[in-house]
């Protein structure tokens, strides 16, 4: 259970998806000038690495890595070289499903998500997370948590930089800078004040 | 040849991926903490991009409408599979240090947006010719922010000595945040800050204007 702890912090806090990796850095930037909308993202993001995650384990420990074909009788061979493909395939399946069901069983949810929904295919912190997951060879466990997790840091760093940038609309802002110039440079001092973290041990 | 010529060269600095239209930050920031980690992946891209617009421009015409975000995204992951394996065989010192950053190029939005803005409309070779410059777009921002990094991080370039360090008994002193994740926000920002002194349009509209007479004081 702590084992779990640690490693939900660490992906919140220590190592968070977009302020120390830049992961999902287009729609980070691009959607995050209201609090409203990019709540919005957050949460949808949290929902599609909770599931692809785990999915995306489970075909790498059961199909691709070398050995796992051995229930088969094909105990020699090692597809992982497929697992880009695959891993991008799951997700845009995933995300598709996922938008299916909500339009159907969950109206309310859908009208707030569903614009979002087609953009998080390809945002690279769904992607990333499949592929630090592969290469830490994190279990099923650690997939579902890390998942999660991963989601939450990412959705808490987008809310805090829409939260900034609502504020920063009233500055005076140099010419050069407005916009994108200075949003870049708020994500550098959130980045930086993120680096704290990496002090904590646990 | 003046239109191939426009191509490659209009999305270096005019039309900047990275600068301009945000695509493409994603991978862009992580691998630029010293030159050879920069230069290898600007490689790798400019590869992907290009032929990833060769391919989908080829078969342009028999895509049908609605699966082809799909079929995009096919032809990028088996080229960026071709690129991961030939790094692995040939570089495998870098292909560890980029780590995921490889596989990440699948989900760069330069070389998918490139396909769905570019390739889908025009003829293969002027498309193939549009990826490379988009691939030079992107690693002139990578490499100037890879050169300025690992100078004054490390007093080095691709791992040679060039301004010595004092630990090692020279006179400069490393600048550590240079190392450092959120330096590569700050040099991009700035990146877009000197493209836009010198291109004036490119400058955003504000959100709201200051009336005439408001003195400015500090707040």
């Amino acid at each position: 259970m702590e084992a779990y702890i640690s490693l939900a912090v660490k992906a919140i806090f220590v190592e968070n998806m977009a302020l120390a990796f830049f992961l999902g850095m287009c729609t980070f930037l691009a959607i995050s000038k209201k609090v409203q909308t990019s709540l919005g993202l957050g949460i949808a993001v949290i929902v599609v690495l909770a599931i692809t995650t785990p999915v995306n384990n489970l075909i790498y420990n059961l199909l691709l890595r070398e050995g796992a074909l051995s229930w088969a009788g094909y105990p020699e061979v090692d597809l992982s070289f497929l697992g880009y493909i695959s891993y991008i395939g799951v997700i845009a399946a995933m995300v598709q499903i996922l938008e299916m069901f909500l339009d159907k069983y969950v109206p309310v949810l859908y009208n707030s998500l569903g614009v979002f929904l087609p953009l998080i295919t390809v945002n690279c912190a769904i992607m990333g997370a499949a592929l630090f997951m592969v290469e830490r060879d994190y279990t099923f466990g650690e997939s579902v948590v890390y998942g999660i997790s991963a989601g939450i840091g990412w959705a808490l760093a987008i809310t805090a930089l829409a939260g900034i940038r609502e504020k920063l609309k009233y500055s005076d802002v140099p010419e050069g800078l407005r916009g994108l110039g200075i949003t870049f440079i708020t994500v550098g001092l959130m980045s930086l004040g993120f680096m704290s973290f990496s002090g904590v041990s646990l | 040849m003046s239109q191939a010529k426009e191509v490659l060269s209009n999305p270096v600095f005019k039309n900047n991926p990275i600068g301009l239209q945000v695509l493409g930050v994603c991978s862009a920031l992580a691998v630029t903490s010293n030159l050879n980690t920069a230069m290898v992946m600007t490689m790798a891209v400019i590869a992907v991009t290009a032929f990833s617009n060769l391919f989908v421009s080829i078969i342009r015409n028999h895509i049908p409408g609605n699966i082809r975000i799909i079929c995009q995204m096919t032809i990028i992951a088996s080229l960026v599979i071709v690129v991961d394996q030939i790094l692995k065989a040939f570089a495998y010192d870098v292909s560890k240090q980029l780590s995921v950053f490889v596989g990440l190029i699948i989900t760069n939005c330069i070389v998918m947006g490139r396909a769905e803005a570019f390739a889908m409309k025009n003829p293969p070779g002027i498309s193939f010719m549009d990826g490379i410059g988009n691939g030079l777009g992107y690693g002139a921002v990578l490499i100037f922010v890879g050169f300025l990094r690992e100078l004054f991080g490390a007093g080095k370039l691709f791992g040679y000595e060039v301004l010595p360090l004092i630990n090692d008994g020279g006179w400069y002193m490393g600048n550590g945040l240079m190392l450092l994740p959120p330096s590569a926000f700050f040099i991009i920002g700035m990146f877009i800050w000197l493209t836009r002194t010198f291109y004036k349009d490119q400058v955003e509209a504000p959100d709201f204007e200051l009336s005439k007479n408001t003195k400015k004081e500090a707040v």
